[in-house]
C-alpha cells in the first residue's frame, strides 16, 4: 500500500490539490442550498469569473501584487455578486427549484458570454507568483511548488470555514437555518438576511479559488461548466448544507479526478459518475446529509 | 384587555382551504385549550397565527393591533411564540447554542439563566445535540427557546404527544408557572387533563371551524358535548 501510495504520489498530491480548491468552491453551493433550497447554477461562472480577474491584472507577467490585488478584487465582486443573486432569487422564493436553477443559469449564461466578448476565446495563462512558479522535490520527485501552496490555502481556507460554520454565532445560525428555517424565523430572524450574507460568502469563495485555481487551470470560457459539475457532485455526494459533508466528498472528488486521471484517462468521468451512483444509491441524502431537524 | 383576537380569519394551502373563518379571542394572561379531532386544522391555525401558513382573508389582532399576513420573523418581535407540533428543535445544533442564538436582545424578562432555572435538565445537557437529547427533553428545549423571544402570547401545539406522563406533568406545573408570569397561551392539547389544568377555556375546533366554546369548568361538566365533538368521555 505505501509503496503504491509513494508510486503514486504525484496523482495524490494533485488530488488533494483539487479536493482542497473543490472545497473552496462548494461549501458556499452547498450551504446556500442546504439553507434555501436555492441551486445557483451560477457558481460555476463565479469561479471562472475570479480566473479572469487574475488573467487581467497580472497580465500574463508574475507579481506578488497583482496576485494579491486579484484575490481582494474577486473576493469584492464574489461578495457583490452574492448578494445580487440572493436578492434576484428572492422573489421566485415560492415558486420551484427549477424556477430560481433557471434564473441562475441564465446568469451564468450572460457572464459567459460577457467574459467572451471581453477577453476572446482563447484561453487565458494565470501565472503563479514569483517564488511559488518554479518545482519543489518531494521524496525525489517534482512537483509544481505552487500546488503545495495551493493545499496549504485551501487547509487553512477549510479550517477557517469549518470554524465560523461550527463554531460561531453566524454558524449556529446558519446550521439551525439549514436544520429549519422557518423555526428561525419564528424567534425572529429574517431569513432573507441569513441567505444574503451566506449567498455573498459562498461567491466570495468561488471568486477567490477562481483566482487560487488560476495559476492551475487558467482562465477560460468552457471551465464554468465543468466546475460546476464537478462542484455539484461534491455537494451531492457530501450532503446538501453540511460543511463536513462538503470537506469530505471535495476530498474524495478530488482523489477520484486525479487518480482517474492517471489510471484510467479514458475513464476517468465515468468513475466521478460512478461514484456520484453509488453514493445515491446506498445513502440518498449524501454522506453527511438528512434533515432531522423538522421530523417529529 | 385582549392579547389575541382572530376575526374571519380564513387560510390553507396551494390548493385547499383548511381555515374557513376562524373567530376567538384571548385574554392578556388567559388561556384557551385548543381541542379538536386530528386533521381539522389546529396545526394550520397555529402556524397562521405565526406567520408561517399566509391567511388568504381576516384579520389577527395582538394588543389591537393587525399582524395577519405579516412575515414569522415580524410576528415574533411583535411578542409572539412557538412550540410547534413535533418540536422542530435544531437537531445538529447544541443546546447551549439554541438557547444562545433564541436569546435575541428585543427583550428582558427571560433570559438562559432563568429558562434553565425554570427546566433544570436542560442545565445537565448544555453541551449535548439537540437531536441526541429524549423526546421530553427536546419538549422542554423547544419551550425553552419560544421563552428566550419573550413572548406575550405563546402558542403551544401539543407539547404533550408522545411524552411519559411524568414529563407531562412537569409541562403542566410549568404552563401554570408561566400562566403566573402574566404570558397568554393558545393550547392545542390531545391530553384533556393537561388542557383542563392549565386553561380557563376551551374551543373546540372541527373542520376549521370553532364550532364550541365555553369555560372550562362548563367543558368538564358538559360531557355529552364532548363526546360528540371529540369521541371522548
Ligand atoms: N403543509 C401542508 N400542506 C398541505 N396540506 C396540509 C399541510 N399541513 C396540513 N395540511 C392539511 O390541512 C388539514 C389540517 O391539518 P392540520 O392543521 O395539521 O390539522 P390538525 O392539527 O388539527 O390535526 C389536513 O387536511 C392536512 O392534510
Ligand atoms: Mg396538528
Amino acid at each position: 500500500m505505501t509503496g503504491w501510495v509513494a508510486a503514486n504520489l504525484i496523482s495524490v498530491l494533485n488530488g488533494l490539490a483539487i479536493g482542497a480548491l473543490l472545497f473552496v468552491l462548494a461549501v458556499g453551493l452547498s450551504l446556500v442550498f442546504g439553507m434555501m433550497d436555492v441551486l445557483n447554477l451560477a457558481h460555476g461562472a463565479l469561479f471562472v469569473v475570479g480566473a479572469y480577474v487574475a488573467a487581467a491584472l497580472t497580465g500574463g507577467s508574475a507579481s506578488w501584487g497583482a496576485f494579491l490585488g486579484a484575490l481582494g478584487l474577486a473576493a469584492v465582486i464574489g461578495l457583490l455578486a452574492g448578494g445580487l443573486l440572493s436578492v434576484m432569487t428572492e422573489p421566485l422564493r415560492r415558486r420551484s427549484h427549477l424556477d430560481q436553477a433557471l434564473l441562475t443559469l441564465g446568469v451564468a449564461l450572460i457572464v459567459a458570454e460577457l467574459l467572451q466578448i471581453l477577453f476572446g476565446d482563447d484561453p487565458l495563462a494565470v501565472p503563479a507568483p514569483p517564488g511559488l512558479d518554479g518545482s519543489t522535490s518531494i521524496f525525489g520527485a517534482a512537483y509544481p511548488t505552487y500546488r503545495l501552496v495551493l493545499i496549504g490555502v485551501g487547509a487553512v481556507l477549510a479550517v477557517g470555514v469549518w470554524l465560523l460554520v461550527e463554531r460561531t454565532t453566524l454558524g449556529a445560525l446558519v446550521r439551525a437555518t439549514v436544520a429549519d428555517r422557518d423555526m428561525v424565523a419564528a424567534i425572529g430572524v429574517d431569513n432573507r438576511r441569513v441567505k444574503i450574507t451566506v449567498f455573498a460568502l459562498g461567491s466570495l469563495l468561488a471568486t477567490v479559488a477562481g483566482v487560487l485555481g488560476g495559476p492551475v487551470y487558467g482562465a477560460s470560457v468552457g471551465l464554468d461548466s465543468t466546475v460546476l459539475i464537478l462542484a455539484l457532485v461534491v455537494v451531492v455526494i457530501g450532503g446538501l448544507g453540511s460543511v463536513r459533508g462538503a470537506l469530505v466528498g471535495a476530498l474524495v472528488i478530488g482523489q477520484i479526478e486525479s487518480l482517474g486521471r492517471a489510471l484510467l484517462p479514458d475513464l476517468a468521468s465515468f468513475v466521478l459518475f460512478g461514484a456520484l451512483a453509488l453514493v445515491l444509491v446506498v445513502r440518498p441524502r449524501g454522506l453527511f446529509g438528512g434533515r432531522s431537524g423538522a421530523t417529529a | 384587555m385582549t392579547a389575541l383576537a382572530v376575526e374571519a380569519l380564513t387560510a390553507g394551502y396551494d390548493r385547499s382551504t383548511v381555515l374557513s373563518g376562524i373567530d376567538l379571542s384571548v385574554p392578556t394572561g388567559g388561556a384557551l385549550g385548543l381541542l379538536g379531532r386530528n386533521g381539522v386544522g389546529k396545526s394550520t391555525l397555529v402556524m397562521t397565527l405565526m406567520g408561517l401558513v399566509s391567511p388568504t382573508s381576516g384579520r389577527v389582532l395582538l394588543d389591537g393591533r393587525d399582524v395577519a399576513g405579516l412575515r414569522p420573523d415580524l410576528i415574533a418581535r411583535a411578542g409572539v411564540a412557538i412550540v410547534p407540533q413535533g418540536r422542530r428543535i435544531w437537531a445538529s445544533l447544541s443546546v447551549a447554542e439554541t438557547l444562545a442564538l433564541a436569546t435575541r436582545g428585543h427583550g428582558r424578562r427571560w433570559t438562559v439563566d432563568t429558562v434553565l432555572d425554570l427546566l433544570p435538565r436542560l442545565r445537565e445537557r448544555l453541551g449535548q445535540q439537540a437531536g441526541q437529547l429524549s423526546g421530553g427533553e427536546q419538549q422542554m428545549l423547544a419551550i425553552a427557546r419560544a421563552l428566550l423571544t419573550d413572548p406575550a402570547l405563546l402558542l403551544l401545539d401539543e407539547p404533550s404527544d408522545g411524552l411519559a406522563p411524568a414529563i407531562v406533568d412537569q409541562i403542566s406545573q410549568l404552563l401554570t408557572t408561566l400562566r403566573g408570569e402574566g404570558v397568554t397561551l393558545l393550547l392545542v392539547e390531545q391530553d384533556l387533563h393537561l388542557a383542563f389544568a392549565v386553561c380557563d377555556r376551551i374551543a373546540v375546533m372541527e373542520k376549521g371551524r370553532i364550532v364550541h366554546e365555553v369555560t372550562t369548568a362548563e367543558f368538564r361538566a358538559d360531557r355529552a358535548t364532548a363526546h360528540r365533538l371529540l369521541g371522548v368521555a
